[in-house]
């Protein structure tokens, strides 16, 4: 990892990890989102990004459509996830409060 | 709660911590190991990165990621840094940050591109150019007499690009089930037999290597790198569950 590069660089989803971190309480990369395009399903690792200014763009490995926008300003995270269906967080079981069974897919 | 159970608690991995610059150490003549003294740092897994916030004295602010580049060691933090023309964060690192300076630093991050040590089986590691510094955290946290071989596949433009070269050729040497492998595009040593080429499939093969062994393989390096080391892999037979891939940037080394 190592993200400065020129314009337009492809990155991938692990450089989300950080931004995302600011408003997930688990770690989102390893989450699975299903693409409302095509309905692949990926990592969120794995999506191509480009970035990361004015924000990261992450796009399905399957279509290019784009799944995920993430823009931070001094106060806010914009946060645009309307490119996917769903996301599969896996949770450790028997967490106290959060059912197994709530790792599948919304 | 569910948050009591994240390693290092919520709030510990979400926060911007303040780093000092207790050394530096220059690895080629474009990168740079920093070493970054950080109060209470909750550890990593190897093959996690931070996220690293300058800002100006203006309050202009910018945020780049970083490779971890050694196993947690207390509160001492290496990144290595390869300078990027033109590039406000890295030009910055690596030439005007001074011992004793502070920088912020947000992490560790990233859950996918890692390597737990006890994770049974070989491991393939394959880098391009400074893609190989999360790779080398996961060597270096590969315990002495290990069962579980590491093979490093590393592909530089040139003997002088290649990062670590002493310690890769030390660990090589020990027979202690590390195996390097160098690849080199512009320039080989003289007397190079592979001599000079972009990653080929036989890079990637080698006795006691073959898909029967079941490697993970873990990919890092600028896009177009990975992108043709993973195709290799596929064609060669590895599973793309088993191939773990991290990559930044449009150019190849």
């Amino acid at each position: 990892m190592n993200n400065e590069s020129a314009a337009d660089a492809a990155f991938d989803g692990n450089v989300m990890a950080g931004p995302l971190s600011e408003v997930f309480a688990v770690d989102i990369t390893t989450a699975q989102g299903r693409c409302r395009g095509c309905g692949t399903t990926s990592v969120i690792a794995t999506l191509r990004v480009y970035g990361p200014d004015p924000g990261l763009v992450g796009r399905c490995p399957g279509c290019d459509d784009v799944l995920v926008r993430i823009v931070r300003t001094p106060d806010a995270v914009w946060l645009d996830l309307a490119g996917l269906t769903s996301l599969r967080v896996a949770v450790p079981a028997g967490v106290a409060g959060v059912p197994a069974s709530s790792g599948g897919d919304a | 709660m569910a948050r009591t159970a994240i390693p290092g608690g919520l709030s510990a991995r979400r926060a911007w911590r303040s780093a000092t610059l207790a050394d530096r150490r220059p690895e080629t003549a474009q990168a740079v190991t920093l070493v970054l003294d950080v109060p209470d740092w909750p550890g990593h897994v190897p093959g996690q990165h931070v996220d690293v916030r300058l800002t100006s004295e203006d309050g202009y602010r910018a945020t780049r990621s970083y490779s971890v580049a050694a196993p947690t060691d207390g509160d001492a933090l290496e990144l290595t840094v390869q300078r990027v023309p033109d590039g406000e964060v890295s030009t910055f690192l690596c030439d005007d940050l001074r011992r004793g300076d502070t920088v912020e630093v947000r992490g560790p991050l990233g859950g996918w591109f890692v390597w737990r040590p006890g994770q049974p089986g070989p491991v393939l590691l394959v880098a391009g150019g400074s893609g190989v510094v999360p790779l080398m955290s996961m060597l270096r946290a590969r315990p002495a007499g290990s069962a579980s071989p590491f093979r490093l596949v590393y592909s530089a433009r040139s003997p002088e690009d290649l990062l670590y070269r002493e310690e890769l050729a030390r660990r090589a040497a020990e027979n202690d089930g590390v195996e390097v492998g160098l690849v080199f595009t512009r320039s080989a040593p003289e007397g190079d037999r592979r001599g000079v080429g972009r990653l080929r499939p036989e890079d990637l093969t080698g006795h006691g290597w073959s898909v029967d062994d079941a490697p993970t393989c873990y990919v890092c390096g600028p896009t177009g790198f990975v992108e043709s080391a993973a195709a290799h892999l596929v064609a060669l037979g590895h599973p793309p569950e088993r191939i773990r891939t991290e990559r930044f940037g449009p150019s190849g080394p």
